[in-house]
């Protein structure tokens, strides 16, 4: 396994308390493969990541619990130096917002150029050479010139192609990839997704895509993990979790987007808001919004159930659920 | 079909901005082409979607609709007067008929102001329509009205989340009784299950208080989901247009079909079925935009007649005497039909709704 998350526990010193980001998460993810990560805003996907590439801003931040394991190591024990050895050498990250995560007063070139001066020790012309290589790897015309401009010189899609480039330079086995396609319009969205799966086969590197788009999902993905409230409620290779899931609040996203391909009627929406990171319900935190909750739900916290071998269910009513048997009408 | 006259009809509508040069003698050196050239007409209880992606001047024709922004040249005529003309009190009788939801809830609200000073303030300059002494009712009844709790007034803005700001939102577009909304990117900044509620919502008050909408939007689906007629605009001017089906599923511009081919389908089994039209390089500049037709420049159909010739916004010659879908105003000289969206050829999701949502989703409140 190239990366084991297990459960990981992340909190928050906030005014309004101690606000729980992350409650015992865990995923796995294998090489070569493409994990999505799917959430709200606030359902901890992010934080994850910020974790496990070792960015979390400490404090606020506070990692309580878990270990995050990465090629057999457990990343939480090593120190600062060697950590920073494994940061963008063999885990890269692709950031939402490319114009905030490339430096605005270095070229594109120079930025690029440093990943191999600065880790692998090699000569200004070399690194300068690569840099252009690989702008040419991830197809921005004409890289030579380009690689002399500034990050503001480029338009969105082609920005995020330098930050693509930038997180694959030194071949890592993980890419972790946080909503890259989000600030895109839709024609640039399908040509930088397209990169990544092209270049993640060619170097046979791990995905994890952390994204809110189903659609996006069901494009790339080999398997889901679906957060709610800090938590995973839900793991599938994606073909089964789109035919049948196995948890209300994954079935609910399901329902609630608007289908390209057909007119719908109303819309089925989940009642209610994700709750707040300082006071989670008790139970199954998404009990307050659940179609299908119980007595039990509200006291008792669902672990993850095991549906079939390779999916995961944090539902007590899981079978029910993939039945999609019919709700008793009062609750 | 018996068509009722329109409530909006926007005929050749143009919006530059000029590029000026120097700061003792200004000059214009050139003009930013955000609209150039765009009409449409919205009829009674109908909503127009109008898509595009950004800068192609979807927004600039919203803030023109509401009268924010003046149009270079083109007319706007509501109710059969043209409203680019007006001035003074005949404008703002206009403007009291017209109204417009943002895009984010997080910036379009006064921070300072509470829940109730921001839905009645249009009271404060319309004052005709709701007597002082009525005005608290009445917001009283319009935060009932998009599912809010009337007990909140008195909150302020953060307070909400962004779903609920959304409905502050509306309430506030809804207090004037106008006959038209113009909504932009109205749930484009909202999680996928709210933006469902707010959806919902739009629908359900367009019925009740019998609204047209001009609803512009970069997500193909929603647009599809909420619009009667959807018109697709790029770089200023609108490439086709035409009901739901005849843009979905017969599509005849190029344009379009990159559109709509690009756009992800929540359903795996799809990934191998359908075929993306991947488009090279970016938008051109609107401030020096492809003489001819303007997507040419990406277009893999484009030929020598594309760089000299305009093509116009109508049925093109070729599905004129058709009695298929795929007769609708189309602006390509070699428009073809070419069905990219996987026409519902999925196994349908046959599952029971759990239960009618909860009226405009009054679940648990944001304390």
């Amino acid at each position: 396994m190239l990366l084991e998350v297990r459960d990981l526990h992340v909190e928050f010193r906030t005014r309004e308390g101690i606000a729980k980001a992350v409650n015992g998460v865990t995923y796995s993810v294998d090489e070569g493969e493409t994990l999505a990560v799917l959430g709200e805003s606030g359902s901890g996907k992010s934080v994850t990541a910020q974790a496990v590439m070792g960015i979390l801003d400490t404090p606020p931040g506070r990692i309580t619990g878990g270990r995050i394991l990465f090629q057999g190591r457990d990343l939480l024990t090593l120190k600062e130096d060697e950590r920073r050895k494994v940061r963008g050498a063999r885990m890269a990250m692709v950031f939402q917002d490319a114009l905030s995560a490339l430096n605005p007063v270095l070229t594109v070139g120079d930025q690029l150029a440093e990943m191999f001066t600065v880790h692998r020790g090699a000569s200004r012309k070399d690194a300068r050479a690569k840099a252009v290589e690989l702008m040419d790897r991830v197809r921005i015309p004409a890289a030579r010139e380009r690689a002399g401009q500034y990050p503001h010189q480029f338009s969105g899609g082609m920005r995020q192609r330098i930050m693509i480039a930038m997180a694959m330079a030194l071949e890592p086995a993980l890419i972790i990839a946080d909503e890259p396609t989000t600030a895109l319009d839709v024609t640039v969205q399908a040509q930088v997704m397209e990169l990544l799966a092209e270049l993640r086969r060619e170097l046979r590197m791990g995905l994890v895509l952390i994204t809110h788009d189903l659609g996006v999902v069901a494009d790339v993905a080999d398997r889901i993990a679906v957060m709610y409230a800090g938590r995973i409620v839900e793991t599938a290779p994606v073909h089964d979790l789109y035919r049948a899931p196995a948890h209300p609040y994954t079935q609910g996203l399901l329902d609630s987007i608007p289908r390209l391909d057909r007119k719908g009627r109303e819309l089925y929406a989940i009642s209610g808001l994700p709750p707040s990171l300082t006071a989670i319900p008790t139970g199954c935190p998404f009990h307050p919004r659940c179609p299908r909750a119980r007595d039990v739900c509200r006291t008792d916290d669902p672990p993850l159930y095991e549906v079939s071998a390779d999916r995961r269910s944090a539902c007590h009513f899981w079978r029910e659920t993939l039945r999609k048997e019919p709700l008793d009408a009062p609750r | 079909m018996p068509r009722a006259e329109p409530i909006l009809e926007v005929r050749d509508l143009v919006r530059h901005y000029p590029l000026t040069r120097g700061v003792l003698f200004r000059k214009q050196v050139g003009a930013v082409k955000a609209v150039d050239g765009v009409s449409f007409e919205l009829r009674p209880g109908e909503t127009l979607g109008i898509v595009g992606e950004s800068g192609c001047g979807k927004s600039t024709v919203a803030r023109t609709l509401v009268n924010l922004e003046r149009p270079t040249s083109g007319s706007i005529r509501y109710q059969g007067e043209d409203i680019t003309r007006l001035s003074g009190r005949a404008l703002k009788a206009v403007r009291r008929d017209i109204q417009m939801v943002f895009q984010d809830p997080y910036t379009s609200l006064n921070p300072r102001m509470t829940v109730g000073d921001i839905v009645g303030e249009p009271y404060e300059i319309h004052p005709e329509v709701a007597p002082k002494g009525d005005r608290r009712r009445r917001v009283r009844e319009l935060l009932e009205v998009v599912g809010l709790n009337p007990e909140h007034v008195n909150r302020y803005p953060h307070q909400f989340s962004g779903g609920q700001r959304q409905r502050i939102g509306i309430a506030r577009g809804l207090a004037l009784r106008p006959r038209v909304i113009v909504a932009d990117e109205p749930v484009s900044a909202l999680d996928v299950s709210v933006q469902a509620q707010v959806v919902n919502l739009m629908e359900r008050l367009q019925d009740e208080f019998g609204l047209s909408y001009v609803f512009i939007a970069h997500d193909l689906s929603i647009v599809r989901h909420i619009s009667d007629r959807v018109g697709v605009m790029y770089l200023g001017r609108i490439v086709e247009t035409g009901t739901d089906t005849e843009i979905y599923d017969h599509p005849t511009h190029p344009y379009t079909q990159a559109l709509l081919s690009a756009v992800p389908v929540p359903d795996p089994e799809a990934r191998e079925r359908r075929e993306r039209i991947l488009l090279s390089g970016d938008v051109p500049s609107p401030a020096d935009p492809p003489s001819g037709c303007r997507f040419r420049t990406r277009c893999w159909k484009a030929r020598e007649r594309c760089a000299l010739e305009v093509p116009l916004l109508a049925v093109p010659a070729a599905f004129r005497d058709a009695g298929t879908p795929a007769r609708h105003d189309s602006a390509c000289h070699f428009a073809e039909e070419l069905p990219v969206v996987a026409g519902g050829a999925g196994p349908p999701r046959d599952r029971p709704v759990p239960g009618p949502p909860p009226p405009g989703g009054s679940g648990p409140r944001a304390a």
